[in-house]
């Protein structure tokens, strides 16, 4: 079953909202902007809510269930933030208003960026960037800028681990770079002797995913930093995964040179469809100068009796603006609750209990699928979805199952590196129960995958829709929300 | 799985086919199994075109994941697939067939001697796949 579009519901001459009459002139559109084929959905008030509220019970989140995806860190939300966030003083100021009457916002994000400095070990932070992907291009920018204001511009390559996030080559190709892919040796560390044979002049930086796609602490992370600086590189590091390291390792004690931080995963503000991200760029003292900005800063100390004024500062070589404003502020209202509800001690036992989480699931899977590389894991791990005696089912069938038990699917095949991979990351937010619960039905699928295959094959069932045609969603791209007619 | 005896073997899954001093250029019936269905083809190199074994002459996407097609062999790009764009499927139909994607003169055919045989890459899908 389906619903109607919202097209589909309309019904010529039916409004929502009655506008009173104008009390100003009235413009003219120029003729040559107005279209006959515009079918705008007419519609009542309560047609629209009920529309929209049907489909909402439809979505899956957080809030409804076990949301695994491994290296998204699919953590609760807590409402603290969100109580927080609707503050007046938080919620209704506007970025162009002058400092003397923000000095609340100014403050938070000044306090925000110190504490980033102190989980993560680095000298300087920006809040800018809108999301994850958006934090590699500033990191990368930031290494570009860094060798060209040296006169150094024969550095064209990054190199990449295979087992870093996907998004690492495409923010580099974006930046203008080569990418050099680097396996990954049998134990799932980077492969110290591939690695040392694209070192040279031309590396401009490497980006490390620490933890991996695989959910493994790469043991060679020193070795792996101090030969990227040894040939004039500088290392990135992708901090989607901080929250296996929250309040224990710092990557800027590891000698990483610039990472960036998912607020929408570690710091819990939402993300999968509930609000935008947010992804802060750190760094070491050597690049605080090409940060974009402007940065919130202290412009006049303060004393005893006076409190300092805060107010915008931009670094000297800024590599410029990424995003209007000032970044998303809202989301750095929750991560600055989120950090504050927790304090230090409790930093660490959300790394502690997230990798604890995994290691549990890990123990209980492990004799029920194969696990790619089997050692201690961090904050997730990676199973293999396939069965030699059910040589038909496959990681997505696995993975579709799922969903008739109510359980968000782990990311699939990915990584790469391995055979129909299962990426599971539980976060530290679930009990006992409820992992248990996941373990069970995960065996019982492997049950299911032997005795009645097909239950696998046609799921899920138990959704409004069933089995999606995904090679057709993306060889018949129809990508407007009403069809044109055809003559 | 399809391994034709007539052609040659990349570890990299690419399959080549010698004839005079042109090299037909794929993904082998294995690379597609792999892939799943493809839904993209780009050949990223044209007509005329120098290039040197290892660059990368082809991007394809399924719905799995993205992957390039590199050259194992170097010389003059003398003709590629212009179809490919539109009916991506055949890589999954026909992958030793409508989906060439690249012919190359060859300007060092003693690259040729490093591929594998049909029989040895057969072997080497075997050990790849527990």
């Amino acid at each position: 079953m389906s619903d109607p579009t919202i097209f589909e519901m309309s019904s010529p001459g039916r409004i929502g909202a009655r506008f009173p009459e104008p009390d100003v002139p009235l413009a003219e559109l120029p003729q040559e902007f107005l279209r006959e084929n515009l079918p705008m959905p007419e519609l009542s008030e309560i047609d629209v809510i009920r529309h929209f509220t049907n489909l909402s019970r439809k979505n899956y989140a957080i809030d409804v269930g076990f949301y695994p995806l491994g290296s998204c860190t699919m953590k609760y939300n807590p409402r603290v933030n969100e109580e927080m966030a609707r503050l007046p003083g938080f919620a209704h100021t506007h970025p162009l208003q002058p400092i003397e009457t923000v000095q609340g916002n100014l403050a938070m994000m000044y306090e925000l960026q110190e504490w980033l400095k102190e989980i993560s070990g680095f000298k300087a932070v920006t809040l800018q960037p809108a999301a994850g992907a958006q934090g590699e291009f500033t990191g990368v920018m930031i290494i570009r800028a860094y060798h060209r204001s040296r006169g150094d511009l024969q550095r064209t390559k990054i190199i990449i681990p295979d087992s870093a996030h996907g998004t690492n080559p495409a923010t580099s190709a974006m930046s203008g770079f080569e990418v050099v892919p680097v396996p990954t040796d049998a134990d799932g560390n980077v492969d110290m002797a591939a690695l040392r044979a694209v070192c040279d002049e031309h590396v401009a930086g490497l980006m490390l995913t620490n933890p991996n796609t695989l959910g493994l602490f790469d043991c060679n992370v020193k070795e792996v930093v101090d030969l990227i600086h040894n040939c004039g590189g500088l290392v990135y590091g992708d901090g989607a995964n901080l929250n296996a390291l929250l309040g224990i390792v710092r990557p800027g004690d590891l000698g990483f040179d610039v990472m960036h931080y998912n607020l929408h995963k570690t710091f819990s503000t939402p993300h999968g469809g509930g609000g935008p991200g947010s992804g802060p760029v750190g760094v070491t003292e050597a690049l605080a100068e090409f940060l974009p900005g402007p940065i919130a800063g202290i412009v006049e100390e303060g004393d005893e009796e006076m409190a300092p004024l805060y107010g915008w500062v931009m670094p000297a070589k800024s590599i410029g603006r990424v995003k209007s404003f000032f970044g998303q502020f809202g989301m750095m209202v929750r991560a600055y609750t989120y950090i504050s509800m927790y304090g230090p001690d409790g930093m660490r036992s959300i790394a502690e209990h997230a990798v604890l989480n995994a290691n549990y699931l890990l123990a209980r899977l492990r004799d029920t699928y194969k696990v790619a590389y089997d050692r201690v894991c961090m904050h997730e791990f990676v199973l293999e979805g396939h069965f030699a005696d059910a040589p038909e089912i496959h990681a997505l069938d696995i993975a579709k199952r799922l969903i008739d038990y109510n359980i968000h699917p782990p990311t699939n095949y990915f990584p790469l590196i391995v055979k129909e991979a299962l990426m599971i990351e539980p976060t530290e937010t679930e009990s006992k129960q409820v992992l248990d619960q996941f373990a069970e039905v995960m065996v019982k699928i492997a049950e299911e995958a032997r005795t009645s295959p097909e239950l696998l094959k046609s799921a899920p069932h138990n959704t409004p829709v069933g089995r999606l045609d995904e090679v057709k969603a993306a060889r018949d791209l129809v990508l407007c929300c009403w069809v044109p007619d055809k003559a | 799985m399809n391994i034709p005896a007539n052609l040659k073997y990349a570890e990299t899954d690419e399959w080549v086919l010698v004839e005079g001093n042109v090299a037909t250029i794929g993904i082998s019936d294995h690379a597609q199994d792999q892939l799943s269905d493809i839904v993209f083809v780009e050949i990223v190199v044209s007509e005329g075109d120098t290039v040197k074994k290892g660059a990368t002459c082809a991007t394809l996407e399924s719905v799995k994941a993205a992957a390039d097609v590199n050259l194992p062999v170097s010389g003059k790009v003398v003709a590629i697939n212009e179809d490919l764009a539109q009916t991506p499927e055949v890589v999954n139909s026909d992958p030793y067939g409508k989906a060439w994607m690249v012919k190359v003169e060859l300007a060092n055919p003693g690259e040729l001697t490093g591929m594998m045989d049909a029989a040895a890459y057969e072997k080497y899908c075997a050990e790849r796949s527990h």
